[in-house]
This record gives C-alpha cells, structure tokens and sequence, in this order.
C-alpha cells in the first residue's frame, strides 16, 4: 500500500471531475464518489450504455469539454490513481479532526440499501445542486415536471413525458431544455420566460463581457425558432389544469411591477409543463461537517477551500454559475487540496488562467441571477388551497397560519408549526416557497442525513466518531473491499481500480 | 424525430415488466420512470393524505415525488432505480406499506 | 413549552402577561423535544407528583385543544428483555402505584396484543395508561396564542432591572425594557444565565439528546415504547453518552426514536454513534424498522439540574423573581403543572402541591454545585 494522501471527490459532475483529474495529475490518490451510474452529473448525463446511443451529443452542449473529461478519467482510473465509486449516495462525511481523518458515507447501489463507508484524508464536495419550484395551483399535478427533471429523462432515458409541452419560469435553463425537448421530437407549445427583455438589456454589459456565453444563448435561440417555438418573455404560468394528469395551461403577461395583466391569460393545451425557477446548491454534507455557508452556498475561500480543514467545495455548491464555472472552480480546488496534502502552498499563479475564468464568470452569473428574479408578487397571488410542500401536501394557508396566528418567525418554527418540510425531501422542494411565502429569509437546511438512510445501515455503523471501522495493523486489503453485505458496512477505500 | 432516433440508440433486446399486473416491454438501461413514461404511464403513487397522483417532477431524486413499489419494496425512487427484466411494478398507496 | 404553560395559568388566574424570547415560538429545547408526556419513568417523589398533576391538566387541555396540538392518550409500554430486568420492572412500577400512578403488569404472551410488531422473546412489561404525547411546538404555541399573553419574540434579554432594595420589576432587552412586578425565567437550557442576570446563581447545565425521525409508517407503533433500562439512564448522572430507545408513532406517520444523553456542552454537530446507538436499539424493540429509513435526526439540549429536580417558584434571594425550569428531559410533560405551580405562586394561592422539592435556592446550601 502507498502512502500517498487520498481525497474523497463527492460528485463526478463538471466541478467534480475537473477537481478529481487536477489532483489525480499531481500524485494524489483519488476516490471519486458518485451516486450516478456514469460520470457526468447532470450537465453531462448520460444515456444508460445499454441504450446503445450512438450520437448522445445531440442533447448536448459543450460536447468537446465533455470528451476531453472523459478521457482524462479513463487514464486516471486505468493507472490506478482515480478510483470511481459509481452508484454511491453519499449520505454523511464525518471528520476526525484529530487524526485529520474523513469517513465519507455512502449508500451504494440504486435501491440505497448497502451501508458503505470510504476512507479519506481529505474531502472535496462537488454535490452540484437542484431545481427551484415555486408553487402554482396544479403544480403537482402528473405531467408537471422540472426542467432539469424533463432533461435528465430526456438525456438519461432517451424518453419524452408526453406529446407536447410548455416550458416555463425563468433562468437560463429554460432555453436548452426547451430546445432539447423540440430536438426530441415534442411539440413545444410555448416557452413562458417571467424575466423581460428590459431586464437582459440592464444587465447588458456584465453579460457582454461573455461573449461566448452570449453565442451559446443565440444557438439555443434560433434553435427554437428553428422548431417554431413561441417565446414569450415576462409571462408566467398561472396555473396548471386537469384532473388526474396536466392537460392545459394557462400564462399571463406580467406587468413591470409584477402583476399579472388583465386580459393577457392564455389557455394553452399540452401533457407536459416544464418549469423551473433557477437553482440551488446542495449544502448537507458541507454543514453537517460545519462548514460556514454564505446565504445557501457553501463559502470558500481563493483556493476553494472551506473553512473546515481538510474540506474543499467546488461548483454549484459553492454558488449557482453554470458548467463552466464549476470546471474553473474544480480545477483550482483540485490544485489546491493535491498541494496541501503534500504539505506544501499551492501557488495560484499556476491556475492564473482559471482563476480569470472564475472571476468573470461569477459575474456573469450574478448578471444572470439579477436578470431571472422570480416575478414579484407571486407568493401573494397563490392561492390559500395550493399544496405547498409536496411530500406532507401542507397547503399555503396552513404555511401562512403558522405564522399568524402561530407566531412562527423563521423556516424551521413554521415548519415545525405547519410540518412544510418535514417529510421524504426534507423541505429541498417547498423551502423557497415556504421562505417566499412568510417573508422568511431563505437558509440552507440542516440536514445530517443527506439522503434517507435505513436505520439496519445506521445500526450497523462501527461505533467510532467517523464511523470508520478501527484501524488494526493488519488490516487485509481484500476484507475492506467491496463485499456485497444486505446491510453492513465494508470499507470502499483501497480496492483496486475498477475496470468497464 | 423521438429521442431514440435523434442519438441513433441502438438499445438491446426489450424486456417484459408489469405495472399494476398489466405487461409493459422497458429497454434495458431505462429507470422504472423511463420504462413508465415510454409507456405512456405518468402517475405511479397516490399521496397518504388527499390520495392523489403523482409521478415523476425532479427527475434526480431530490424531490421523491416518483415513488413507487417494485417487487414488493416501497419507496423505491422510480427515476433512480434501473428496471430488470420481470419487475412487478405496482402504483404505491400512500406509505406504501399496508399493515394496520 | 414550560414558558407558554406559565402564560397560560398566570392569564387564567386574571394576570396580565407578557412573553419575551430572543428566537421564535418553541426555537429552544421545546423545538427539538418528542412532546413525552410520561409518568412511566418517574419514582415516587416530588416529580412523579408534579408529573400527575402534569399528566391530568394535559389532559384538561387535551378536551381544549385536542388535534391542534396533537394530544394522544396512548399509554406507554415498558417491556424487559429477560426475567431479572423485569422483576426489577415490576417491583419499580408496585412503588408507582402505591404512588397513584396506573401500572398494569403484561406478561409476554400479551404483548403482541399492545404491539403487534414488537421482537419475540422480551419477558413482559409494565403498561402505562396515563402515559402521553403531544406535538411539543404546536403545543407552545397554541398554549401561548391560548393564554392571550403579548408574544416579545426575537427579543434578547440583557439584564433583569432591580430596585435598589433589590426587588425585581422587569428586564431589560435589546429592544426595551418591559416593566413587570414579577418576572418568570422559563428559559430552560439558558435559565442558569438568565438567573445570572438577576444576580443569582442556579446551576442548569445542557444535557445533549438525538433523536431520529423515519420515514412516514402507517400506524405501526401503536404506544410510547422502551426497554426498562430507560429508567436507570434518566436517573443517571453519566456524563458518557447513554441511550435507550424510546420508540413511538406519530399523529403524522414517522416513528420518533429518542433519547440518547451525553453531558457535552452545545456541540449541536451530528455524532455518528449517538444516532448508531439509538438506530441498534430501536431496532431491538421492533425487527421491523431495520429496512425502514431515518429521513432526519436533530439534537436538543435537555436543561438539568444536579439533583435531576426542576427549579419552580419564587426565588428568595431576588423578590419578584420565578423559575420555571430546568425539567431535562420532561419539560413537555412537566409544563402544565409548572404553570399551574408558578400561577399560584404568583397570585399568592395555596400550591397544589408542596412546592419545597423544587426551592429554586436549594443549591446554595446543599452543596449541589455541577460546575
């Protein structure tokens, strides 16, 4: 066995990657922990192998990036200094702090039911980040999906929720996957985008500065002229119809102080809404740990350290900006921990490039973010009756109630006083809502567990502060591997490099 | 133009599952939630409280909307879990579990 | 939970009052409680007395509140794994009822009519009638927007004002003061620094507990349930972590798996063999939870006391002031019958009960220094 430090990668998306192949590169040992079946994350999702895509590229963007990713994880796991963990849900990462020592906490297999725990000297968490949905009346309705859900099908499963489909909300999202949808074959009735062309033109030298940024929107523009889908800016869903399933839409146009216009309402027949409101980074692992967050981002310093020792955070985690900004800041942090786990000070002047990258296109998202707002006064308009949370199917007026009369002054009071957010999400869903709906400031959730772990893999944890099994001098090699125990816990840290 | 022809998939052989006892053909490498959507089916679970449908609304198992019983186990997260040939995939009443 | 009580005894005894806190309607211990409304696990003595009357005006406000708060009269069930363990049960709930506590021995073969799902194999058990629960933050606050008391939340406490003969007449916070003749500390974990403030000095300290919430269940737990040992633990003076589940379905679905103790501050940070603890136990009692998930796990800080008593009454050394904390683990259940305590104190009535036991004082002169 080498002596060589390891580091635990949560996350084979862009940062994750970009991270992983950084610090592989410089003699670290790396063990890439992914709960997908293939690298990628979401940006990059791929189709099942069995599906025999032959051009997957054609749902995709940024397609070169992605090869030259791939390539690079091919090499690094075929030498042995990347170990890629498919298939495991990370649910915790406990520090030793004396021993600088991680146990990272993974549920393996699709069914989240093996208990496995991996062995790190370090932690770098690329855990990407997740959809916001604000609520509208019938937006649980079946055939109302997310945008990024309606893409992950799309670019995972090869499959199409239904025949035709209205995409809305606001971000840049919206346009790809309206795009996507259209190259697939849906018929896409309309995109409603709440964000206005006055809004784009103030923030038009900020997004100037990024031309190419500026030519990848163009290319999913004509895209959609290209298929005849009708884009109609500052309109907003105003609720989803049906019975049993979606069967109808209805926009309005949106007025500059966010009101909804009379006479602008729009019935428009689909099966399918797409619908997101920008995104949110996943924290859990990150606070659980104790890492600072600033507003719901973990913080980071130049170096995409954290301000736990032996932590790293990268990508969406750290801020939503996009793929490419989760490649700069992945390359950096992967730099950064391959450095100081040798013990020496990384010198930045040897990632100068991406860090010119990190700084323009963090502005070019805050650009972003200023431009795709939600439409004001939405929470005032929805309805008392529209299920809010999701999961405990709490409604708006029971949210509104815990605050008056109840006197809930925080998310975590209103969720205790209404139950929004105490159920199978744990509040990812409904907590923007929540926040917009009782003037709640919008934190990240604690959530020390992740994921939903059975309590047999809990009972089964070695009783030790990381929850790594006791470390004996002749611990075998082959008996911390991989073992395929119903529930229990083998340690996935020193097995050898697995192969396709 | 579907998704299949637009990346040229050539999948394997499809295989047989059933959703609530009726026989469905799913591609290998699909989720239970591909399978389900190629088929035609969005609706998979009805809530505990007001036993209404749902299906699939994050797509990666963030939001736990898509749960569904597969060989008797409920709560599988039907966009994460990969169907296998002979799956008995049943629409999940509530919890999902049905003692008293 | 104990402040809202106090609220609502002393409105309902005709005084006007004020609620200040610097967080939210239950965002102490209160928020991270499981609502135990328990007589069970409590000897005979004091608290097993304050716990009845606690019990019987849960009760009162169970016919008041009812769903609101989530009240269930469910009983609790306290089963023995082998023979020893139970003929020290039995003998513990003999005392109980001599006590005025309702204890009904069952022997194995008629535990699985109570709980169906329990482990084959325990040896019997002792079931609880007069054990039961709320939902301990809609019970605050419901019990506060019932006192008709004017809520100061989000307002921090600096400073208790005395008159220079030292009497009591209100507090100072970051946003005013608020002027009152009598001042209630029912600041639980923190009562020891609101005490402090006033000058006098009551040595509550934190006691850490997890707790683990699964997935929703039907309703397969059907009482409070756990193993015997419980009793011991709550008595216990460890400062190591000590568990023993406590097991119980919900009005909402998830099963709530509680108590783990350990003496270690205000770290709120996740430790993994607390919640391996409580996971490996509650599994003991009932097979079943093996294969279902833990969807969160939070810790509270029970509030206690060197002697395990509360601190209820006025306080002799500062006039004017009242406690109303220190409960530990069974501040929910002890709540009601504290308010009702502090209320008749504060209106000059004839307590209910003898109040001495909990002398908020009694650590200046008993030696019971924890620090």
């Amino acid at each position: 066995m080498t002596e060589r430090p390891r580091l635990a990668v949560v996350g084979a998306g862009p940062a994750g990657l970009a991270a992983a192949l950084a610090a592989a590169e410089r003699g670290v040992r790396v063990t890439l922990v992914d709960a997908a079946e293939q690298a990628g994350g979401q940006f990059y999702r791929q189709p099942a192998a069995a599906l025999g895509a032959r051009r997957p590229q054609a749902l995709h963007h940024q397609w070169r990036t992605w090869e030259r990713l791939r390539a690079g994880l091919d090499r690094h796991r075929a030498a042995g200094r990347i170990l890629h963990l498919t298939d495991h849900h990370v649910w915790c990462v406990a520090r030793d702090p004396a021993a600088g020592v991680f146990g990272v906490h993974a549920l393996r297999g699709p069914a989240q039911e093996e208990g496995v725990v991996v062995r790190a000297d370090a932690v770098l968490l690329a855990t990407g980040g997740y959809e916001r949905v604000l609520p509208f009346p019938g937006w649980t309705l079946p055939g109302v999906v997310t945008a990024g859900g309606a893409q992950a099908m799309l670019k995972g499963g090869l499959v199409l929720p239904g025949r035709t489909a209205v995409v809305a909300g606001t971000g840049p999202l919206l346009l790809p996957v309206a795009g996507g949808l259209a190259a697939a074959g849906a018929r896409v009735a309309a995109l409603a985008e709440s964000a206005g062309p006055a809004a784009l033109l103030r923030q038009a030298p900020a997004l100037a500065a990024q031309p190419g940024k500026l030519a990848e929107g163009a290319g999913y523009a004509a895209r959609l002229l290209r298929h005849g889908v009708r884009v109609l800016t500052r309109c907003t869903v105003v609720a989803a119809h049906g019975t049993d399933r979606l069967e109808a839409v209805t926009v309005a146009a949106l007025d500059r102080d966010g009101s909804l216009r009379p006479g602008s309402y729009r019935r428009i027949r689909c099966d399918t809404l797409a619908v997101g409101h920008g995104m949110l980074p996943h924290t859990d692992l990150a606070e659980t740990l104790g890492c600072s967050l600033s507003g719901t981002a973990v913080r980071v310093d130049d170096e995409q350290r954290t301000d736990v020792p032996g932590v790293w955070a990268a990508g969406e985690a750290t801020g939503i900006g996009g793929a490419a900004l989760a490649l700069a800041e992945g390359h950096i942090a992967g730099r950064s921990a391959a450095a100081r786990l040798r013990g020496t000070a990384p010198d930045p002047r040897r990632w100068a490039a991406a860090g010119r990258a990190r700084t323009r296109l963090r502005e070019f998202a805050a650009a972003l973010d200023a431009v795709y707002a939600p439409p004001a006064g939405w929470a005032e308009r929805l309805p008392d009756e529209t299920v809010v949370c999701r999961c405990e199917e709490v409604t708006a007026g029971e949210v509104r109630g815990a605050v008056d009369p109840l006197g809930a002054g925080d998310l975590r009071t209103v969720k205790l006083l209404s139950r929004a957010g105490m159920g199978w999400c744990q509040g990812r869903m409904c907590a923007p809502a929540v926040a917009g709906l009782t003037g709640c400031p919008l934190t990240a959730g604690r959530r020390p567990l992740a994921r939903p772990v059975p309590l047999g893999v809990l009972a089964a944890l070695p009783d030790t502060d990381t929850g790594l099994p006791e470390t004996g001098d002749d611990l075998a090699e082959a008996e911390v591997g991989r073992t395929a125990a119903e529930v229990g816990h083998p340690v996935a840290d020193a097995g050898p490099p697995e192969t396709d | 133009m579907n998704p299949m022809e637009l990346v040229r998939a050539r999948p394997g052989a499809s295989r047989t599952v059933t959703f609530d006892g009726r026989p469905l053909a799913a591609l290998p490498g699909q989720t239970v939630a591909a399978a389900l959507w190629a088929a035609g089916v969005t609706a998979w679970r009805s809530t505990r409280g007001a036993g209404r449908p749902r299906g699939v609304f994050c797509g990666i198992g963030v939001c736990f909307d898509c749960l569904v019983t597969v060989n008797g186990r409920p709560n599988q997260r039907a966009c994460l879990v990969p169907v296998r040939p002979g799956d008995v995939i049943r629409t999940q009443e509530g919890t999902g579990r049905d003692d008293d | 939970m104990v402040g809202a009580a106090c609220a609502l005894y002393a409105a309902r005894s005709g005084l006007d009052v004020r609620v200040v806190d610097r967080g939210p309607v239950a965002g102490g211990t209160t928020g991270a409680g499981e609502g135990n409304l328990l007589v069970s696990d409590k000897e005979p003595g004091p608290e097993l007395r304050l716990a009845l009357l606690s019990a019987r005006l849960w009760a009162e406000l169970g016919d008041e509140l009812g769903a609101a708060i989530e009240y269930e009269p469910k009983g609790g069930l306290v089963v023995a794994s082998t023979p020893g363990v139970l003929a020290a049960l039995r003998d513990f709930a003999a005392g109980q009822r001599t006590a005025g506590v309702t204890a009904e021995p069952v022997d194995a073969d008629r535990l699985p009519e109570l709980e169906p799902h329990l482990a084959p194999g325990m040896a019997g058990g002792v079931h609880y009638p007069q054990d039961a629960q709320v939902m301990p933050a809609l019970a605050a606050a419901r019990l506060l927007r019932a006192s008709g008391a004017r809520l100061h939340p989000g307002h921090t406490v600096t400073g208790v004002l005395r008159a220079a003969d030292g009497t009591v007449y209100g507090v100072r916070t970051d946003r005013g003061d608020i002027h009152a003749p009598a001042v209630v500390n029912a600041a639980g974990t923190w009562g020891g620094d609101l005490a402090a403030l006033a000058g006098v000095r009551l040595p509550v300290l934190p006691r850490r507990g997890f707790v683990l919430v699964t997935e929703p269940l039907p309703r397969t737990v059907r009482h409070k349930v756990y193993a015997a040992d419980y009793v011991a633990d709550v008595a216990s003076d460890s400062a190591a972590l000590r568990t023993s589940p406590v097991v119980e379905g919900t009005a909402a679905g998830p099963v709530l798996i509680g108590a783990t103790r350990e003496r270690v501050g205000f770290d709120r940070s996740l430790s993994l063999p607390a919640v391996r603890a409580l996971a490996a136990g509650a599994i003991g009692l009932f097979p079943f939870l093996e294969r279902v998930r833990a969807l969160r796990t939070y810790a509270g800080f029970r509030p206690y006391l060197p002697d395990h008593l509360p601190a209820i009454g006025p306080d002799p050394r500062a006039p004017g002031l009242f406690h109303a904390c220190g409960h530990e683990g069974a501040g929910i259940g002890l709540a009601t019958g504290t308010g009702r305590l502090v209320a008749q104190a504060l209106t000059g009535k004839t307590p209910e009960l003898d109040p001495a036991p909990f002398r908020p004082e009694r650590f200046d002169t008993d030696g019971g220094d924890a620090r």
